[in-house]
């Protein structure tokens, strides 16, 4: 029996992840039973990581535009333009439910897939970065989950080659069942040789490429689109297996076709392998396309046509070539040792069809596969507002320098140099400013310009207010690169939720959503790509809502760059933006009382811009000495990294009366960096500071070998950094 | 100087030691492909750079090791010609029968990235002629595997014939396990041939040669070359 006649039963649908007004769209759409490969494309194209269907609706409230943006969210990745013929291509994906199945593999082949989606752009990849989200540290699989996502992030890029220049590590019970493997890829083209999905032509020859098909990864997508539970371990066939080195010769391969002007189309090939790089092709292009997989390189023999469609083996693309160009393209491809098949064909009639052994295996319309997805205008709810807390009611516990030596060491505020260090942050040579500060720099090929980059989000304020946590992450992304010195250009979002058939859960994305949205527009931070990562929950515990922001800004010289380290003793201490002691959600609040309530800070856009744009200024123009942004911890944490960075201390003056010194020192409100300056511009700055309306006060100055606070014991910076270092080593090892 | 930089499938850092060379000796290199079987005519160095040959999936270094290229390499190397292997390079030399020794995996079995210390052994090598013998100097290492081993009496050797040109140590130049990130014996950064002509190293100077970047300790290696192949041409 051909197992493509397989009858379609109500249970096979279930298994196949559609729901059963789903299926009967498809019947309605084809006006027949699929076959078994057909019903295995629906299921490839119509999960919610493929096709947005709870999540669209919404997404298209967030900016998209700017004079800059070459293109916006629905290609591989995102481009902007930064100048002189030259575009930036980002975008940031997550590997979530592979990396909690199989850490190593389920990471590194997150690395592997964002790096093709810039790369198929004609974009050669120049930094990653990433956003990790891990269980509380005494959770029995936290150690291993962390040990094997670094080691499997490092060990894809290293070996791909590419700087893994920065990042964010967190740790919370939350994610306990659901950690977050959040990938970014930044990549460098040419403007005028930008590559594109839609296909063109038709007689058109399509080129399989890269790496043999295999049986892996088969319903990976699917698998990312469901919830987890107890069994989840047996789901760990569906992970795919990363080779960095054949990405690496593909990538060269890749760019060397698209130099000799080969490639009309090309897209690669990640969730649902070959269906949704095909049809995406076909669709895009207002074209059909007809695959014949007896021409489809096989890792395994005996492969049906329904398990070719869908397996997720790893790097592979598809490319529509010129034809005239087939011959030259081949001869790149088998130098580089890579598999060059010419699999199927453009053709006029906008249907997708599926060939095997002589038979048709799936007849399509090619354009109502992706557009006739279904889409959902999901019920949410709106959570309830959380008090204000007010922080004089707030009591302290122990002295304030007791404080801050618990607080550097905890394990979201601690040192994280035993995961940056085992990934290569220095290849390209173009590393200006390397992970542990605000944002990292990356030099544009010789320079002077500079890209910087960096991660963001803080999960806690976005469960307590979604909309002002959606905020906030763009605002710090957009704090971040401007304390570096950059001009924030864009952002990829990574918007990871629950399941969003919950309404709480919906509430949580269309409240970060609106938020996002709401900060892009007030800070002129269009969002140029980004990524949907639902049911992120186990046993029906949702994570922390996660909206990941990955930004890009650029700086015209590298070598104005500020970094956050004091640089000498003596220079003045100046805090730009209001501090009130805001400890509602604070880090304080959580680790030092053990309450993880209240609102979270607000965020006032305008305020946040005249602020950073003022602090953007004074390193433009080589008045700071140093810049930090201030954000988890609040004020006294940021001295001490600034501290510990540069090895030098520095003497504080005492808090205002009106705000309790805790909160002073640990509230986290928002728009707020710390500058130093060399002490006789200090009248200067603040003049300029009036002048542009924005609140900028001296809160001490650099020098020595201690942290002095006023009526507190001296800390020393070599203390505090052997307390920052020791945690996550400790923790890995066993030891705490 | 005219450099040859080989590149074979899966080594990444030979931009890196491109722009290197070029900016420092002021003559772009050639790049070599593997499959090649002689190097260009008139080349006075051979750079081995770093990266994952092969993905490393045999063993560091193996299969490059039997490249066609490197055929051409060994005769170069026989006839006195200079060769230098950073990292991958370094690997792929010890495999090509070119050094000896092999390079393990870390002690701590992970992969390491950051800046450490080399004290340089003698400064009367064509590689190191651009420092003083003891001198410390910074660069980064990035590797999973650069543990470094050979027998006893191998080790013997090359210790007793002052083979031992690199080796990890403290920033005042003390030879101290802390500052022996992963492992290696007797901190074992760098060694040369019996001829003295072949270099084989596992941290990258060739990262640390710009102000603006960071360091320049690197430079000296690259600036020592120049100057050496310059007075020989």
């Amino acid at each position: 029996m051909n197992p493509n006649t397989t009858k379609i039963t109500p249970a096979l649908v279930a298994e196949h992840g559609l729901k059963p007004d789903e299926y009967q769209r498809i019947l309605d759409l084809i006006g027949r039973e699929p076959t078994l490969t057909e019903l295995g494309i629906f299921s490839a194209m119509w999960n919610e990581h493929c096709s947005y269907k709870s999540s669209k609706v919404h997404l298209r409230g967030l900016p998209t535009k700017a004079a800059w943006v070459i293109q916006g969210p629905g290609e591989n990745a995102g481009v902007i333009d930064i100048g002189d013929g030259q575009a930036c291509v980002f975008k940031m994906e997550s590997h979530n439910h592979p990396s909690y199945i199989e850490p190593y593999q389920g990471a590194a082949t997150g690395v592997g897939g964002i790096l093709r989606d810039v790369f198929t752009m004609g974009a050669r990849p120049i930094a990653c970065l990433n956003a990790l989200s891990f269980g509380a540290p005494e959770h029995a699989k936290t150690r291993h989950l962390v040990s094997g996502v670094v080691a499997g992030i490092g060990g894809y890029g290293n070996s791909f080659g590419v700087p893994t220049v920065g990042g964010s590590v967190r740790f919370h019970s939350r994610y306990d069942g659901n950690i977050l493997v959040n990938a970014m890829a930044v990549g460098l083209a040419e403007t005028s040789k930008i590559f594109y999905a839609a296909a063109s032509g038709v007689g058109m020859p399509i080129v399989y490429l890269g790496s043999k098909t295999g049986r892996d990864g088969i319903h990976g997508a699917s698998m990312a689109s469901a919830e987890f539970d107890d069994d989840s371990a047996e789901k760990r066939p569906t992970v795919q297996v990363g080779d960095p080195f054949s990405e690496k010769l593909l990538l060269e391969a890749c760019l060397e076709i698209m130099e000799k002007g080969c490639v009309i189309a090309i897209q690669d090939m990640g969730a649902a392998g070959l269906t949704s790089s095909a049809t995406e092709m076909g669709a895009k292009g207002d074209l059909g396309v007809t695959l014949d997989l007896d021409k489809v390189p096989c890792r395994e023999e005996g492969m049906t046509a329904y398990e070719m469609m869908l397996s997720e083996s790893q790097e592979r693309m598809l490319m529509v070539l010129k034809p005239e160009k087939e011959k030259e393209a081949e001869a790149i491809f088998r130098k580089w040792g890579l598999d060059f098949a010419i699999v199927g064909e453009t053709t006029p009639s906008k249907r997708f069809i599926v060939c095997h052994k002589g038979e048709v295996m799936a007849d399509l319309p090619i354009k109502e596969l992706g557009d006739s997805a279904p889409e959902y205008k999901r019920p949410f709810v709106t959570a309830q507002k959380l008090p204000v807390i007010d922080a004089g009611a707030v009591e302290a516990r122990g002295s304030i320098a007791d404080a801050l030596e618990r607080l550097i060491a905890t394990p979201d505020l601690c040192s994280k140099r035993w995961v940056w260090e085992q990934y290569d942050y220095i290849i390209g040579g173009n590393t200006v400013q390397r992970p542990g500060g605000d944002a990292a720099v990356v030099r544009v090929e010789d320079g002077p310009k500079a890209l910087a980059m960096t991660t963001d989000v803080t999960p806690r304020y976005c469960e307590a207010n979604p909309f002002e946590g959606g905020k906030q992450a763009v605002a710090e992304c957009w704090r971040n690169l401007t304390a570096v010195g950059a001009r924030p250009l864009a952002i990829t979002d990574n918007l990871n939720f629950g399941n969003p058939e919950r309404p709480e859960i919906m509430g949580q994305f269309v409240g970060c959503v609106r938020g996002i949205a709401e900060a892009c527009k007030a800070l002129d931070f269009p969002v140029v790509s980004g990524n949907v990562s639902l049911y992120n929950e186990t046993n029906g515990k949702a994570i922390l809502p996660t909206p990941s922001i990955g930004g890009v800004g650029l700086l015209e010289d590298f070598t104005k760059s500020a970094t956050l380290a004091f640089k000498q003793d003596g220079d003045a201490i100046l805090v730009v933006g209001e501090t009130a002691g805001w400890l509602g959600q604070s880090i304080y609040l959580r680790e030092i009382c053990a309450r993880e309530e209240g609102a979270p800070p607000p965020v006032d856009l305008i305020e946040e811009r005249e602020n950073g744009d003022f602090v953007r200024s004074l390193i433009l123009d080589g008045t700071a000495s140093a810049v930090h942004d201030l954000s988890d911890g609040g004020l006294l944490v940021a001295l001490a990294e600034m501290a510990m960075a540069g090895d030098i201390g520095a003497t504080l003056d005492a808090p205002p009366d009106d705000i309790p010194a805790h909160a002073y020192w640990f509230g986290e409100d928002q728009a707020r960096y710390i500058v130093t300056v060399a002490a006789g511009k200090v009248d200067a700055v603040l003049a300029r500071a009036r002048n542009a309306s924005v609140l900028v006060s001296q809160i001490g100055k650099t020098g020595g070998e201690t942290l002095a606070l006023h009526g507190e014991r001296a800390l020393t910076v070599a203390d505090l950094n052997r307390r920052s270092e020791a945690w996550l080593p400790a923790y890995m090892a066993g030891e705490a | 100087m005219k450099a040859a930089v080989l590149v074979f499938p899966g080594i990444n850092r030979e931009r890196d030691m491109a722009r290197t060379l070029r900016l420092v000796s002021g003559s772009q290199p050639n790049m070599v492909w593997h499959a090649e079987h002689e190097l260009p005519a008139r080349t006075d160095l051979v750079v081995v750079p770093g990266g994952f040959s092969y993905g490393d999936y045999l063993r560091c270094g193996a299969i490059a090791a039997r490249s066609p290229i490197m055929d051409a390499v060994r005769t170069f190397a026989a006839k006195g010609g200079l060769v230098l292997g950073v990292c991958n390079g370094f690997q792929i030399l010890c495999e090509a029968g070119l050094l000896p020794g092999v390079l393990m995996r870390n002690e701590n079995l992970r992969f390491i990235c950051r800046d450490v210390y080399l004290k340089v052994e003698r400064s009367d090598t064509p590689f190191t002629r651009g420092y003083n013998a003891g001198q410390v100097i910074r660069v980064p290492v990035a590797h999973g595997e650069g543990n470094y081993i050979a027998d006893g009496e191998t080790i013997a050797r090359l210790e007793g014939e002052g083979r031992v040109i690199f080796r990890y140590a403290s920033p005042d130049g003390m030879i101290d396990p802390n500052w022996n990130h992963n492992g290696a014996i007797n901190a074992i950064a760098g060694i040369v041939s019996e001829r003295g002509n072949v270099l084989g190293m596992m941290p990258h100077p060739e990262n640390h040669v710009e102000e603006a970047i960071g360091r320049t300790d690197g430079r000296g290696l690259f600036a020592g070359l120049t100057e050496a192949l310059g007075r020989a041409a």
